[in-house]
């Protein structure tokens, strides 16, 4: 009999509940700790089965599958992956929450056992960099990217559907694995031989190893079709040297993912097949070495870094050159030092181990090769800086996290320099000042870049404001909770408290470890404050519609279309004479036009190969995970079958007939002529409803 | 401004010669969207056969650090036959030169059952590379060169047999074109179809190169 169920269910037993532990031993801290796993567990649960139940209820499984769910349009599909990024989002900043708690009376003790700190922080870190930076970038460039270069789609639709059924998928196993745990206590890097099979012969390391190569498969496809996408799909006359800078930075993080998701593929699968096929590369014995996985897991991670900070370079440059009124100051020099930032960006990555044990030359090296990235980095902070000078700023929520961000991140760049030199690095090296410096470029740098981008394009993508009140609120609470719960850090670190330590035994710490813990709190009521600005946004979204589409006075093309846009973006492709061309159109007076003539648009038909592909993924890796060898098996020949079918399909557009192009355009149209423009000052009241009155009238701004 | 509108004008002269910017490809008469659709699917394979190149470079790199890591274990003098290798090396580069003949029966003729000879003639040769590297595998295993053995042999059996994978790989995308072409004809997906799987074949040639001299060569000098 038991030879049937482990047939069945591989090694997966009741153990496997979080509450199991708990059930078998009665000491205080199982208990506490049983009743946080399980309490997580029953909001997974809860979450999915409410959502299923309200779904039902309101009678949208129909259209959530025909309109989002199958839809190749790439503006519903960057949707969807920030949606998985904002679920994340909360998951791991409540995770954070704990830690922080935890050590915040982790003076001889806490509430947390080691392993379950463990848990917390090897998920947080993964889920941060692959569930929530990487879906949330890869959404923002995916809604806004093809709008600005005036491209209907992306190249690869349904290779995009692919991409976000693969993060999906891995998202998913990440949250199964709250509720039949463990996840993997080896930290984000997964570093052998602890993550080795002899030390570690749980399931927790497999999770980890499938969750991260579902991500990184579907960053590799994305990087290739946003790559793809920007060379080909630019509308007639939008040369290179004409494109908005966020195009210019999604196409060095798409270079930067065809070539630096690779490792990482490499990385995880080696280590799969050390623990599944008895391999011996990572091993402490029979030849195995350890120092390879290093350096792959690094030649993917340090170009990842600059993965998730150019997008947000490029938003920034977007939102000081809007919210300044003016043209991008030294728009050239911006890109070249974008480009030099993705080329350095893989000369690096050995400082991630300076200590660990090859030549000072070579440490050297490396060092000075990380200090020249400062170079481009500061060419452009400065570039933004003479941006704003002598503009008419306007301090709108976006500008709030630009310019929280400027100071912050500058900060942060000078511990980076510090950190280079890898004679300090050996005194801090593996210290909470490490952990400072890391959170203090990618919370400014990439999290309120992505915050200020959906400030920025949410009247774009839904056709109304988001509610600036709360959004202040959150902006401030984002910018004084990261200051409390991290400068502390750097102190910290100095102080000689080693990362990832579950307790301490210094007194001294206690007072650093508090005051972050209290800035975990304020960074929980930023979290609040979103949510609350979704709500009343949401709830008010009458008053605050920008159907007309252009509610800040934009400069790039996709301004010029209405709020949401139509499926196929534009009626006719734009032609581009100059860089901001939306703007420029804007002073020649010849924004809103009408073609002279419509013609038929064909658009890619809706495919499930994006759903066919989460459900093959998750169920192969579940089945990896725990050794479930007819699922594996099963996923994977359902996954070969889908794809070769696939290759059968030759009905593979739909075409939007010129009448029903013409009718939307023409209704938008109609729609701009009944708005009243505004001027910039009143953007924030309900008077805003997308138009701007024209520079070619004189106006005051 | 001129100079502004002048830069359309060209991009609309490109537009119109747009028939020759494939030569490889013959996709019949002029069609300037259509033929803007396969330069994207083609460019595209390009660009991820790049990200799979970077793959086999880490492997190579892997190898080449972990040659010293036998622990004791057997070692390529011990393991590998020059003269099985050099018939899988044979077999491959015939594979690619029947490939070519397939390419050029697509571009040159409107031809069927010339193209899909040549495709069935380089399935074979696929096929029979298969199964001497399975053959190989196997004289490797009999003589204790399993992969558990020590790193060195588990950082060949990372490499090779991921080669071995995408040629098999290649080989069921050979057999879907062929159903394709079977159902559908010859057109324009098949077609790219195969220019494609041409990349990918040739890739793997140049590939398996690398680790004829990199892997046996190498080792058995």
């Amino acid at each position: 009999m038991s030879d049937v169920t482990s047939s069945i269910f591989g090694r997966l037993g009741w153990d496997a509940l979080p509450f199991w532990s708990m059930l078998r031993d009665h000491s205080a801290m199982t208990i506490i700790n049983g009743v946080i796993a399980t309490g997580a567990a029953g909001m997974v649960v809860l979450g999915a089965l409410a959502a299923i139940v309200l779904v039902t209820w309101l009678g949208k499984w129909k259209y959530l599958w025909s309109e989002w769910f199958t839809s190749p349009d790439h503006k519903k599909i960057g949707i969807m992956f920030i949606v998985i990024a904002l679920v994340m989002l909360a998951r791991a900043i409540i995770e954070a929450v704990f830690m922080r708690a935890q050590q915040a009376v982790g003076l001889d003790g806490g509430f947390l056992t080691a392993e379950h700190f463990g848990q917390l922080f090897t998920t947080h870190g993964t889920i941060m960099v692959f569930f929530m930076a990487m879906p949330f970038l890869t959404g923002i460039i995916n809604y806004v990217m093809p709008l600005q270069i005036g491209a209907r789609d992306l190249s690869f639709p349904v290779l995009n559907q692919v991409s976000l059924g693969l993060t999906a998928a891995g998202a998913a196993l990440v949250m199964i694995s709250l509720v039949l745990a463990p996840f993997s206590i080896g930290g984000w890097t997964g570093y052998p031989p602890f993550t080795e099979l002899s030390y570690n012969p749980g399931a927790g390391v497999d999770y980890w190893i499938w969750a991260v190569t579902l991500s990184t498969l579907s960053s590799t496809l994305t990087g290739i079709n946003f790559a793809v996408t920007i060379f080909k799909k630019r509308a007639p006359g939008m040369k290179l040297f004409r494109m908005p800078l966020f195009t210019w930075t999604a196409l060095c993080t798409a270079i930067l993912m065809i070539f630096g998701m690779p490792p990482l593929t490499v990385a995880t699968g080696l280590l799969a097949l050390d623990r599944y096929l008895d391999f011996h590369m990572f091993t402490t014995d029979l030849g195995g070495n350890m120092m390879n996985y290093v350096n792959l897991f690094w030649a993917f991670g340090h170009p990842e870094v600059y993965i998730l900070i150019l997008p947000p370079f490029g938003i920034f440059s977007e939102v000081f050159a809007t919210f300044s009124g003016k043209r991008i100051y030294g728009y050239r020099i911006l890109v070249v030092a974008t480009m030099c930032i993705a080329v350095l960006s893989f000369t690096v990555w050995l400082h991630h181990f300076f200590t660990m044990g090859q030549s000072a030359h070579i440490n050297a090296a490396f060092g000075i090769a990380t200090m020249l990235i400062g170079i481009p980095t500061g060419v452009k902070v400065y570039d933004w800086m003479l941006t704003m000078y002598r503009g008419r700023i306007r301090l709108s929520v976006p500008m709030v996290y630009a310019i929280g961000f400027i100071m912050l991140f500058v900060l942060g760049g000078m511990t980076g320099v510090i950190l280079a030199t890898p004679s300090v690095d050996y005194q801090v090296h593996n210290s909470l000042f490490l952990v400072a410096h890391f959170h203090n470029m990618l919370i400014p740098g990439l999290l309120f870049g992505m915050l200020s981008a959906t400030n920025f394009w949410f009247p774009k993508a839904f056709g109304f404001r988001l509610e600036e009140r709360w959004g202040y609120r959150a902006a401030f609470c984002w910018i004084i909770g990261f200051m409390l719960a991290f400068f502390p850090l750097y102190v910290l670190g100095l102080m000689g408290m080693p990362r990832r330590s579950v307790a301490f035994l210094e007194p001294q710490y206690l007072p650093w470890t508090i005051t972050a813990g209290l800035g975990a709190l304020v960074i929980l009521c930023a979290l609040l404050c979103l949510l609350i600005q979704l709500w009343v946004s949401v709830r008010d979204r009458h008053a605050n519609n920008v159907f007309a589409g252009d509610p800040w006075d934009g400069r790039s093309l996709e301004w010029s279309v209405s709020s949401p846009p139509p499926e196929y973006n534009f009626p006719v492709l734009p032609e581009i004479y100059s860089i901001d061309a939306f703007m420029t159109e804007k002073d020649r007076g010849q924004g809103w036009q009408a073609p002279d003539q419509y013609v038929d648009i064909e658009m890619p038909a809706n495919s499930a190969m994006g759903v066919i592909m989460a459900v093959t993924g998750l169920a192969m890796a579940f089945g990896l995970v725990w050794h479930m060898w007819w699922l594996v098996i099963g996923a994977g020949l359902a996954t070969l079958v889908a794809i070769i079918a696939r290759g059968f399909v030759r009905h593979t557009k739909r075409t939007i007939s010129a009448m029903e192009v013409q009718r939307t355009h023409e209704h938008w149209l109609e729609q701009v002529r009944r708005t009243t423009p505004i001027k910039r000052s009143q953007e924030q009241s309900t008077a805003n409803h997308g138009l701007p009155v024209a520079p070619i009238e004189g106006a005051v701004q | 401004m001129s100079l502004q509108n002048a830069s359309g004008i060209e991009r609309n002269a490109h537009h119109t010669e747009s028939y020759a910017r494939h030569p490889g490809l013959n996709l019949g008469a002029a069609h300037a969207q259509e033929e803007d659709t396969r330069e994207e699917m083609v460019f595209g394979f390009w660009v991820f056969m790049m990200s799979d190149l970077i793959i086999f470079g880490l492997l190579f790199a892997t190898y080449v650090t972990m040659l010293g890591g036998t622990a004791g274990g057997p070692g390529p003098k011990e393991l590998f036959e020059m003269k099985s290798a050099f018939i899988e090396t044979m077999l491959l580069l015939t594979s690619s030169f029947t490939f070519g003949m397939a390419s050029l029966a697509l571009k040159y003729r409107e031809d069927k059952s010339r193209l899909v000879f040549w495709l069935v003639v380089t399935l074979l040769l696929g096929v029979g590379f298969l199964f001497f590297e399975l053959k190989d595998f196997h004289t490797m295993f009999d003589k204790g060169g399993v992969p558990s053995r020590s790193g060195y042999l588990s950082a060949f059996f990372s490499l090779v047999p991921l080669h071995g994978l995408h040629v098999t790989g290649a080989c069921i995308w050979l057999v879907a074109l062929l159903g394709q072409m079977a159902v559908h004809g010859l057109d324009a997906p098949v077609k790219t179809g195969i220019l494609r799987l041409a990349i990918l074949w040739h890739f793997l040639d140049i590939v398996w190169i690398g680790i004829f001299s990199l892997v046996y060569l190498g080792g058995l000098s």
